[in-house]
């Protein structure tokens, strides 16, 4: 168990790698200068060339990955250039390992911002999370149970609806109505958990129904397909046949076994959640992962984008990892590898 | 005195789109404490769905069940659903045919014989574990203590079999019924179960059905034999006469159709020719007509008229147009030689 959950930390890393150095790679085949970027309406070869060294674009790009790389482990610091630290010693700004990079559009350190926006995603996907994870599963068992009947025919129709309405849609809707127009709720602004759960709470719940709305219909849909298949083995028949009491055969026998495929896709949806809600976020104007990475894309802002693809991607592959450990423990039948 | 179970005309009916599916259509039989009644017939005459019924197991299903089901002098088909559960298990326990599939796959064997236990007595997790042991080395599953926290899937076949007879035994149940309980086994581990069940038997004196197509398994367990044809009883005996004098035209098919090891006769096998009807159209008058040799002796035509299942000898009783002497004749003059 221990050297399989060593190989697997160890293939993260190495996917972790490959991702930022195919990222870094199309960032360099595409035809845009990125320190045109960082160079604002009057901008003159001089400035631009500055900026050019001052940010390092000057250097190859396998040199720039390379300080990259080294950056995570030890720390950076910028200027990332001798002679410019040299000059101005009072314009350098360090960044501690692991630093992520200097984003020249914000003029602060990636760690920084990241450190700012994370608490924001952070609380959005564990909060839509949770949501849809008891309308999701409970609403599948329901309709699962009522197979066929009106409880079913509603639950799967909303389902439906949920999953085919745009994130973005929902997310207004409920903007305009229950916030903006009928005050019901504040509209969103990043409240910090600490300071006040209740506001905290209350900022976030438009968000967390947009998400929990398009997630909790396709766990509607699995949990019930799944929970149909597993109350017509054998093995809830015998269950009944040794008198188990009914809710004890649907939660004990049932769910138990509709646990796995459950587990797997919400390890991979939330994995994916974390690394930010970029629709969501957007029409909330909550400033978290998912609008910091829409932020640098649109500004060009390579080690923004570079860093933001590193945090993505590392969540989905450590929660495949996670999924595939916990694996282990919820099916007997899987023995992990040693 | 009323024997502990009785079934009376029994109906299970399916309503489906393509019409009605009568999987049991009026079966009546009784039985004993202490006894045997062996369940014979093809695939899909009817007996996993009676077995089914006796146990409650088609509530909350499409199912349409009617007739009446005594057990101690208790109308099973008039209880509760919560009376029925609790006497599942306890009262009447069933064996199921394939012990990978009826076993969770999730829980160990230990946890599931504990629930058995414990659903029906408030006895401790450790107190459990002590009966499950002992029936677990009862039943001849060697080293019982490690193989309680042991999952399904690391049993052999014969020892899953085991395991799931000690699953139904643990409550001391008074009704045992067991559908095709060696269908899925070596015949060495086939005869050791058997062994087993009926020395699990004498001990608690439970009444067992066994629900087989295999006419060995009958032979060497059963009291009574009840054949089964298309949803209906068509012969019901004692097991000597059944096996010595049958009386229906589809029971010496099957015993002609059964290999012999005693006999090294170089003739073939002589099947049940055709197929077994479908129960939405069962055909019209006795339902076995259409692949009955024998038809041409029938007092009345075959295709019109539905026998009834009468007694043609003192405890044994069949539902056959041939008339009673003539059918006598046919066996002692052409099926009696083959056997």
């Amino acid at each position: 168990m221990f050297y399989y959950i060593l190989r697997r930390l160890a293939s993260v890393v190495v996917m972790v790698f490959l991702i930022t150095a195919t990222t870094f790679a199309l960032f360099f085949a595409s035809p845009i200068d990125p320190a045109r970027y960082t160079c604002g309406k009057n901008c003159t070869p001089t400035i631009l060339e500055g900026n050019r060294k001052a940010l390092g674009y000057d250097q190859p790009a396998t040199v720039q990955y390379g300080k990259f790389l080294a950056g995570l482990v030890v720390g950076r610091e910028f200027p990332d250039n001798e002679q410019l630290k040299a000059d101005h010693p009072e314009q350098i700004v360090k960044c501690p390992a692991p630093c992520l990079g200097y984003s020249p559009s914000q003029h602060r350190t990636i760690n920084e911002m990241v450190s700012e926006a994370w608490p924001i995603s952070l609380s959005i996907a564990v909060g839509a999370f949770i949501l849809w994870m008891l309308i999701g599963v409970g609403g599948g068992i329901v309709a699962a149970l009522n197979k066929g009947k009106w409880q079913d025919r509603t639950i799967v129709g909303t389902a439906l609806i949920g999953f085919s309405l745009p994130t973005f849609f929902v997310g207004l809707v409920l903007l305009t109505f229950p916030a903006i127009k009928w005050g019901w709720v504040p509209i969103p602004k990043y409240v910090g958990f600490t300071e006040n759960p209740a506001l905290w709470a209350a900022n976030l719940i438009l968000p967390w129904i947009t998400l929990a709305f398009f997630f909790a219909a396709s766990y509607v849909r699995l949990t019930r397909a799944y929970m149909i298949e597993t109350l017509s083995e054998d093995y809830i028949r015998t269950a009944n046949a040794k008198g188990v009491a009914k809710w004890a055969v649907i939660f004990k026998h049932g769910l138990r076994a509709v646990l796995t495929p459950i587990v797997t896709a919400a390890g991979l949806d939330l994995g994916g959640l974390l690394g930010g809600a970029i629709i969501t976020e957007s029409v909330f104007s909550l400033h978290g992962l998912g609008y910091l990475a829409v932020h640098s894309v649109t500004t060009m802002d390579l080690p923004t984008i570079v860093a933001m693809v590193m945090i993505v991607s590392t969540f989905i592959v450590v929660a495949n990892m996670l999924v595939d450990i916990a694996y282990g423990f919820i099916d007997p039948r899987v023995k992990l590898a040693k | 005195m009323n024997k502990f179970l009785r079934i009376n005309d029994l109906k299970v009916h399916f309503p489906t789109d393509d019409g009605v599916v009568k999987a049991v259509d009026g079966l009546t039989f009784d039985l004993a404490k202490g006894t045997t009644l062996g369940i014979v017939g093809e695939s899909g005459s009817g007996k996993s769905v009676t077995s089914l019924a006796i146990m409650g197991l088609h509530r909350g299903s499409r199912a349409k069940v009617s007739g009446e089901i005594w057990l101690d002098d208790i109308d099973l088909l008039k209880t509760t659903d919560e009376e029925i559960r609790a006497m599942r298990g306890r009262k009447m326990a069933m064996i199921f045919q394939d012990p990978l599939s009826a076993m969770h796959p999730y829980y160990t064997i230990g946890q599931q014989l504990t629930e058995a236990i414990r659903v029906h007595h408030h006895v401790s997790k450790k107190a459990a574990k002590v009966t499950v042991v002992d029936m677990l080395a009862r039943v001849g599953i060697p080293s019982p203590d490690k193989r309680f926290d042991q999952y399904p899937h690391e049993f052999s076949g014969g020892m899953r079999q085991r395991a799931m007879i000690a699953m139904a035994l643990i409550n001391n149940p008074e009704l045992l019924i067991a559908d095709e309980p060696t269908t899925a086994l070596d015949v060495t581990v086939q005869a050791q179960i058997l062994d087993l069940m009926r020395d699990l038997q004498k001990e608690f004196g439970s009444a067992i059905i066994m629900i087989t197509h295999d006419l060995g398994v009958v032979a060497e367990i059963a009291d009574d034999v009840l054949v089964m044809y298309g949803g209906k009883c068509v012969e019901y005996a004692e097991v000597d006469d059944a096996f010595h004098a049958p009386d229906h035209p589809y029971t010496w098919g099957l015993m002609t159709s059964m290999p012999r090891l005693d006999r090294t006769r170089l003739e073939r096998l002589v099947p049940v020719a055709g197929n077994p009807p479908s129960l939405i159209n069962i055909p019209p008058g006795c339902a076995f007509h259409p692949r009955c040799t024998f038809r041409e002796f029938a007092s009345a035509p075959c295709d019109q008229v539905v026998p009834e299942l009468v007694q043609s000898y003192p405890k044994h009783d069949s539902r056959c147009l041939i008339p009673a002497p003539k059918r006598a004749e046919l066996f002692a003059e052409q099926i009696a030689p083959r056997l």
